[in-house]
């Protein structure tokens, strides 16, 4: 980075946000969703984590190599989960 | 080391590439971490669609209102934690030395919580082994409830771990932040050299996006009612 330094408010903006979409996902979880309260719970949380990543990791900000590491991450993560799940779920689609 | 030590080290050509070097490996072993904890969620993935209503049934059962607080306790922290990077790169030694005490403060706070919440479930009967009643899991109401008693322990277990996993993370944490501040004490943290402040801050945030999906995962799984929260 060594980019501009951000001005405090946009911190409290983030934050307001973050604890608002807090409030709404423990909200949610009142709600008669049965299976789907760890979908919606996860969808909320990718943003969180986003926001998180985009403006107090200060990712906006930083250089390539950071970003790659990143993706990297993601990408390792998306084979970890995809591959493994693809087994799983698909154990029953044909009998032998 | 005094004051006026020599702030680039000898095998950097600049500042700028010292700091881009530590910045990138951090996110390097981040990205470990991420593996980590990814792969324990993988294992809850497949679990969790494999026996979906005891894994409710378990989550419904767990203290919605401290880990709800502790989210929020979590999020401060990452504020304080941001607000000290941009302290140090302004220079306000004041403000550094105030976030970073503040940081700690709402890391002991969550840690805190979590100990009251660990005796809570004990006292719930929620320990595997320790603590748990398997009669009171396969009746609801008086009616048979299609759950198994060990498929909810299997859930307990993957909460224990994955909790216990991250307050690991938040003690490593916590210790960083107590060398930030003898750091920032001896006036070592300066708009030069931030990049110490940059980096902790780096894990610390990382701790709390890990903690961001374990709300949903582990709390917000099961249906709640309003008469959960309590402590």
């Amino acid at each position: 980075m060594s980019g501009p330094i951000m001005p405090t408010w946009t911190y409290y903006k983030v934050f307001a946000a973050l604890i608002a979409l807090t409030l709404v996902t423990v909200y949610v979880s009142f709600l008669e969703l049965g299976p789907w309260h760890t979908t919606v719970g996860v969808l909320i949380g990718v943003v969180k984590a986003s926001l998180v990543g985009l403006f107090f990791m200060d990712l906006l900000h930083s250089s390539k190599a950071s970003w790659l590491a990143v993706l990297a991450s993601l990408f390792w993560l998306v084979i970890l989960m995809g591959l493994t799940l693809s087994d799983y779920l698909t154990r029953h689609v044909l009998e032998f | 080391m005094s004051t006026n030590h020599a702030v680039l080290a000898h095998h950097f050509e600049n500042l700028e590439q010292q700091r881009e070097t530590a910045t990138f490996g951090m996110w390097i072993f981040l990205a470990t971490e991420v593996l980590i904890f990814g792969a324990i969620f993988t294992c809850y993935a497949i679990y969790r669609l494999r026996y979906p209503l005891d894994f409710e049934a378990a989550s419904a059962r767990l203290n919605i209102l401290i880990g709800s607080i502790n989210t929020i306790v979590l999020l401060s922290s990452s504020l304080t934690m941001a607000l000290s990077v941009h302290a140090t790169r302004v220079g306000r030694q004041q403000m550094l030395l105030t976030c970073l005490l503040l940081t700690i403060l709402l890391g002991g706070t969550f840690l805190g919580f979590k100990v009251v919440e660990y005796y809570e479930d004990y006292k719930e009967k929620l320990v595997p082994v320790l603590a748990f009643d398997p009669d009171e899991w396969t009746k609801v109401e008086g009616v048979e409830a299609p759950i198994q008693p060990q498929h909810v322990q299997l859930m307990l277990v993957f909460y224990y771990i994955m909790t216990g996993l991250h307050a690991a993370h938040m003690i490593v944490g916590m210790g960083l932040l107590i060398w930030l501040v003898i750091e920032a004490r001896r006036g070592w943290l300066t708009p030069v050299r931030y990049m110490p402040v940059e980096i902790v801050g780096l894990y610390w945030h990382f701790v709390d996006i890990v903690w961001i999906f374990l709300l949903p995962l582990l709390y917000l799984t099961g249906t709640h009612h309003p008469t959960d929260l309590h402590f």
